[in-house]
């Protein structure tokens, strides 16, 4: 349809003359007509905020906008909001002050939002800033440092120097990531401005278990615009196999679990991509896709896995065997004996629920194929950029020579980019079969029936305790499901298996592991990747004992943790590879003693009996979790300098937001005596570094870290070693100070980095000493002999709204042990960001699905995130007992706060509602959940 | 998420979109797009033609008129939650609408929009609902009015003709002094109400109720009347006995269910919420002549 308007939009201002079409949003027409890519894109129905814009001085989301409708009108970015000169504004200096941002990508939605309010309020509160920013969602920060930001920024600007009494920190120095996310200079997948890049929209399945027909593309193909549209058996033409390899592969395993490029015969979820179209814009490319006519011939869908031992379902897909993908055991001790020598014992059942990873960014990436050179470039938002590789090299054919993948600014994870996914898989082979540059962003509602998910988890325990409240054995049967292909394995319910002791000691443990596929969307690590789910269970459990005996809840984790002088603790347990799981240091009562002193456990009884004189139900809820972190087997690190001077490091690590790049970097500065944003550090890309892992499992301050800390060193001994013989002094009179050595006492200019480089760089004719070599360069890849364990202690206070039921968290209180600390804020932000994911799916967050296994949560409206307004303000204490598994001392901690959350919440909010009987069984929690739970222990 | 292919119209007077929703086929109008647009990237709907009627200067205004306040069908909601003349005739609307969306939103979405979006929990119908607000609509035929009670037609349906626009929101006036209180509960704040109750109160000068509204959304698909309750209070002196009686007989109705909150639930709701709602509009009520 020819629908074209002559625009004249000011943004910024400066005016810009267009001949757009009437349907192009705001958003796009910025990011994509005016080059400006600061205003980011979220989620395209309105929720998430990212794509705040002032219009005209107020705040709108610029995709519910049409760019037609800003003819005329006065548009502010975040572009605009520095000055001329480069000079941050006050908010944008906030930002980087606090760590108001992570990754970045809800960043400028969060300042344009947050602009209008300080202009139009002079004073605000920290309430009156988290009601301006409720309508932003942050997957990363949990808001806190968000608020604090804001707040000095306006003290600020009323002349008052609010920095001393702000409430967190604020001291850290800044990240080297963050000076051009909060300019809107980030570079993110979609922002990439390849010339000439076609886009590509996807055909998935509406149903969760059918036969396909046939598959009608030609009044697609007809459609103006419209380049190709594929289905599996036009891209075979350059694949090797229409079907996915499972990701780390587990001879126990059937091998036929992964999933297609594109459908074959038969569709197992909705959302499976079944066809793709590529066309000049992604509007028409979805006009395309919406008249590609799939017949389907239904077949019936397999909704849940509960029952799946005694009574059979329906294949998930023809031909399968079982459901059931794997039934193992984590068995040790003599649980007969435990059960036989009991004071007490119960069953209980317990159903979890974890969502989806919802990184503000969505999953997308551009695959350019050159057909000449026959090298296919993927720039992709993932965890895994070196995986990737492996993954299309095998599935187009192709070497380590012809496939890059380089990683740009990746807007969040969560786990949802650490899978090798179909439909990446298939974008790729569209560039190869095109030999174009061809891009895909996966939509919000995409990333609802795309991207993996946790989702359901059913626990029937048995629990046999000692009169003291100790436990004696739990046996009984965890059944995970698995959803319809396997991407990576089935490590997350052997996770929850082997995190179900967690910090205590259980004697006696025999746990049946069964994951089950269903007809949904494929499950895999979400953050905390079946941990949190363990932990639950056995928090869970003891709350259970407590009451039993009646016992303080607290008193019965005291009673069972592993004592100081028990440590290093070797589980019975061993992990998959077969490696016994050890506790390698810490204090636990030390950190539970810490959480309950933070939160004033002694006070709370005269708290919450003052609350109940007003008719107020406040409860108190104590849980602990340990988290295995630092995951090997290796990660990349690569030191070197050359002949420009400049340190820069190299890794396989992904940066995701979390602050890597900034970790890496000052443990690398130290090593030279220079600041940390006086090193570069590259990060995800193939072409740069030959080998790595990725982004996963809390793991790269370990890994990365020590291998950066080794190499690091290993460039400042040759370092120094050529330096003594330019200087003709002593090693060890020499030092390292601002990049240069000098010799200990002498003043001098000393030698610059540059100047060595320049030496060993070498020149012809000249030799380079034997035992020197040229190059001023380390690559070490640092083996970790296990996982380091880092324990951590919630303590949570909340208030139960007696007539509506709904609760609110009103203090809250976080100690976790990360080993040493390489940037305490950086640590801090992922401990509070954790805690807050994880209040999500206590009492938030649920995916959705009906009997026919459709998904019925698929916006940001019906799935809930955590918003600012309900999320409280978190206090951190972060004691440190190094590790003596790492050069470091560190212990990973993206995912540590996952683990004690949603407990501590579920047995705050037992504790305030106090009534008798009431037991809360399965998380999330809503609020008709716990009236339904209430009614029916105490009818009426 | 993009929009499906539709031609795109500015209009930038009333009588201009009249005579194009009157002549085009298929044809929808984009106020403040805060719901449009949403179902428009996600295509549930496919208008060939979207007229826009935001540059339509002269459709947002406040104005305090004798009998009644008139509030433009395109005034945004901001625009509404600032205003003086709501604060002083109709603070209901206010206490309301900080519960509606986010800045954002309120920045762009318009009253008129709200209410023919017509979401059964959304706080504007409820609250028009209880003012006894009426819909002035026009189209090439002429105008009319509609009683907001009679205004949902079926579920998010109002009961205007193809052709027809909403152009104003007639709220006659209560009495000064008069009480009124809006109570919802959300999962988050921001959210379309589980529930909402809104109450309105005039009190006699022998301080027993002489009118009285209570409407409760998110309990069916339109905002309810709850006329029972009303008759308890009506010509009573509003002791808490009274009070809770009227408030236990909103839990009455017939709810609806979804996953998000059960039929029960919603009912129990009903009840507290009013309750609730009922006792901070009685502590805000001036007897008459007081």
């Amino acid at each position: 349809m020819d629908d074209r308007h002559g625009i004249s939009v000011t943004v910024n201002g400066r005016t810009y003359r267009r001949e757009i079409s009437g349907r192009t949003t705001l958003a796009d027409f910025l990011r994509h007509e005016l080059r400006l890519t600061g205003t980011h894109i979220g989620c395209e129905h309105g929720v998430c905020g990212a794509c705040t814009v002032l219009l005209d001085g107020d705040s709108v989301r610029s995709c519910l906008m049409l760019a037609a409708q800003a003819d005329g009108r006065q548009v502010e970015t975040v572009e605009g909001l520095a000055a001329a000169d480069g000079s941050l504004s006050p908010l944008q200096a906030a930002f980087i002050k606090h760590r108001g941002l992570q990754c970045g990508f809800c960043t400028p939605g969060m300042l344009m939002t947050l602009t209008e309010l300080l202009r139009k309020q002079a004073a605000v509160t920290e309430h009156d800033v988290r009601l301006a920013v409720s309508g932003n969602l942050c997957r990363c920060t949990g808001y806190q440092t968000i608020v604090d930001a804001a707040l000095d920024a306006a003290a600020a600007a009323r002349g008052n120097d609010r920095s001393a009494d702000a409430p967190s920190a604020g001291t850290a120095s800044p990240r080297i990531e963050d000076r051009p996310l909060v300019l809107g200079q980030g570079c993110f997948v979609d922002d990439i401005d390849q010339a000439a890049t076609l886009e590509v929209a996807f055909v998935r399945s509406p149903q969760a278990h059918a036969r396909i027909v046939a598959i009608d593309a030609a009044e697609a193909r007809s459609l103006p615009g419209v380049v190709a549209v594929f289905t599996l058996a036009d891209l075979m033409e350059v694949l090797t196999d229409g079907q996915l390899p499972i990701q780390y592969p587990d001879p126990k395993l059937a091998q036929d679990l992964g999933s297609f490029v594109l459908a074959k015969d038969e569709v197992v979820y909705v959302g499976e991509p079944v066809a793709l179209v590529v066309a000049e814009s992604r509007y028409v490319a979805e006009d395309a896709a919406a008249r590609v006519v799939v017949e389907l011939d239904t077949l019936p869908a397999v909704t849940g896995c509960e029952t799946c031992l005694s009574v059979p379902p329906p294949p998930v897909r023809t031909g399968r065997a079982s459901n059931v993908v794997s039934d193992i055991r984590q068995s040790y001790g003599d649980i007969e004996r435990a059960f036989a020598s009991a004071h007490g014992t119960f069953s209980i059942s317990l159903q979890q629920h974890r969502g989806c990873p919802h990184s503000i960014e969505p999953r997308g990436l551009i695959a350019d194929y050159d057909k000449r050179s026959r090298r296919l470039t993927v720039w992709n938002s993932t965890q895994l950029a070196h995986e990737l590789r492996v993954a299309l090299m095998r599935m187009l054919g192709m070497d380590e020579n012809e496939v890059r993948v380089i990683t740009p600014d990746v807007g969040g994870g969560f786990g949802g980019k650490y899978c090798i996914y179909s439909d990446e898989v298939a974008v790729a082979a569209a560039a190869v079969k095109l030999g174009r540059a061809v891009k895909w962003i996966e939509d919000r509602r995409e990333h609802f029936v795309a991207a993996v998910q946790e989702r359901d988890q059913h626990w029937d325990l048995d629990v046999a305790y000692a009169a003291d409240g100790r436990l004696l054995g739990v046996r009984g049967t965890l059944i995970h499901e698995q959803g319809a292909y396997i991407l990576q394995g089935v490590n997350i319910a052997y996770n929850s298996a082997t995190a179900f002791p967690g910090p205590y000691v259980l004697p006696a443990y025999d746990l049946r592991i069964v994951a089950a596929t269903t007809n949904k969307v494929p499950t895999a690590s979400v953050r905390g990747a079946g941990y949190p789910q363990g932990t639950f269970a056995m928090e869970r459990c003891l709350d259970r004992i407590a009451d039993m005996l009646g016992l303080d809840r607290v008193e019965v984790r005291r009673r069972n943790l592993i004592a100081a002088d028990q440590i290093p603790y070797a589980t019975p347990m061993k992990s998959r590879s077969g490696a016994a799981i050890v506790y390698d240091s810490g204090d636990f009562h030390a950190i539970l003693d810490a959480a309950l002193g933070a939160i004033d456990h002694a006070g709370f009884p005269a708290r919450q009996a003052a609350a109940r004189e007003n008719g107020r139900l406040l409860g108190i809820g104590v849980a602990c979790g340990i988290k295995g972190t630092g995951r090997g087997p290796y990660e990349s690190g690569i030191v070197r300098i050359g002949p420009s001077g400049k340190i820069s490091v190299y890794s396989g690590a992904a940066a995701m937001g979390q602050g890597i790049k900034t970790a890496l970097a000052q443990i690398c500065a130290e090593h030279f005596g220079v600041r940390p944003d006086e090193v570069t550090v590259v990060t995800g890309d193939t072409g740069a570094v030959p080998l790595g892992m990725g982004g996963f499992a809390s793991r790269q301050t370990v890994t990365a870290g020590s291998s950066v800390h080794i190499a690091a060193s290993r460039v400042r001994e040759k370092v120094l070693k050529i330096a003594s013989r330019l200087l003709e002094a002593d090693e060890a009179d020499l030092e390292l100070v601002g990049g240069k050595v000098k010799i200990k006492g002498v003043p001098s200019d000393g030698l610059a980095l540059h100047q060595i480089a320049r030496v060993v760089h070498g020149s012809p004719g000249y030799s380079i000493p034997k035992d020197i070599g040229p190059g001023l360069e380390s690559s070490e890849m640092f083996l970790p002999d296990g996982l380091t364990y880092g324990m951590g202690c919630h303590a949570v206070e909340v208030e139960v709204d007696p007539a509506t039921l709904a609760p609110r968290l009103v203090r809250y209180v976080v100690v976790n042990d990360s080993g040493r600390l390489i940037d305490p804020a950086s640590v801090e932000g992922q401990l509070v960001g954790g805690a807050v994911h994880a209040i999500g799916n206590a009492l938030f967050e649920w995916m959705g699905f009906d009997d026919n296994a459709q998904p019925i949560t698929t916006t940001l409206a019906e799935y809930l995130l955590p918003t600012a307004t309900e999320v409280p303000r978190i206090k951190v204490l972060m004691p440190e007992y190094p590790t003596p598994l790492n050069p470091l001392g560190v212990k990973g901690v993206g995912e540590s706060a996952l683990l004690p959350a949603a407990p501590a919440i579920i047995s705050a909010i037992e504790s305030a509602l106090k009534v008798p009987g009431l037991e809360i069984r399965a998380i999330p929690l809503s609020p008709s959940q716990l009236f339904a739970l209430t009614r029916a222990v105490h009818p009426g | 998420m993009k929009p499906p292919p539709f031609r795109y119209h500015a209009c930038s007077s009333l009588s201009q979109a009249l005579d194009l929703l009157s002549s085009l086929d298929n044809a929808k109008l984009l106020a403040g797009g805060q719901s449009l647009m949403p179902m428009l990237n996600m295509r549930f709907v496919f208008p060939d033609h979207l007229l826009d009627i935001n540059p339509i200067a002269d459709l947002a205004f406040i104005r305090d008129e004798p009998e009644a306040m008139r509030i433009g069908a395109l005034t945004r909601q901001h625009a509404i939650e600032v205003s003086d003349t709501v604060a002083q005739r109709h603070p209901i609307l206010q206490e309301a609408l900080a519960h509606v969306g986010h800045i954002q939103t309120r920045n762009r979405g318009t009253i008129g929009g709200s209410l023919c979006h017509l979401d059964p929990a959304a706080e504007l119908p409820a609250v028009v609902t209880a003012i006894g607000g009426e819909i002035e609509v026009a189209s090439a035929r002429g105008r009319r009015t509609i009683p907001m009670a009679e205004f949902p037609a079926f579920y998010m349906t109002p009961a205007i003709e193809p052709d027809e626009i909403v152009v104003a929101i007639r709220l006659p006036h209560w009495a000064p002094g008069h009480g009124y209180a809006f109570e919802e509960f959300a999962r988050r704040h921001g959210d379309f109400a589980v529930v909402s109750a809104s109450v309105l109160v005039e009190l006699a000068a022998d301080n027993t109720v002489r009118r009285i509204a209570i409407v409760l959304a998110g309990i069916g698909t339109a905002p309810i009347r709850a006329a029972a309750a009303e008759q308890v209070l009506l010509g009573q002196a509003p002791t808490p006995e009274v009070v809770s009686r009227a408030a236990s007989l909103c839990r009455d109705f017939e709810a609806k269910a979804d996953p998000y909150a059960s039929a029960a639930y919603r009912q129990h709701l009903a009840g507290a919420l009013t309750e609730r709602a009922l006792r901070r509009a009685l502590q805000r009520a001036r007897p008459a002549g007081g």
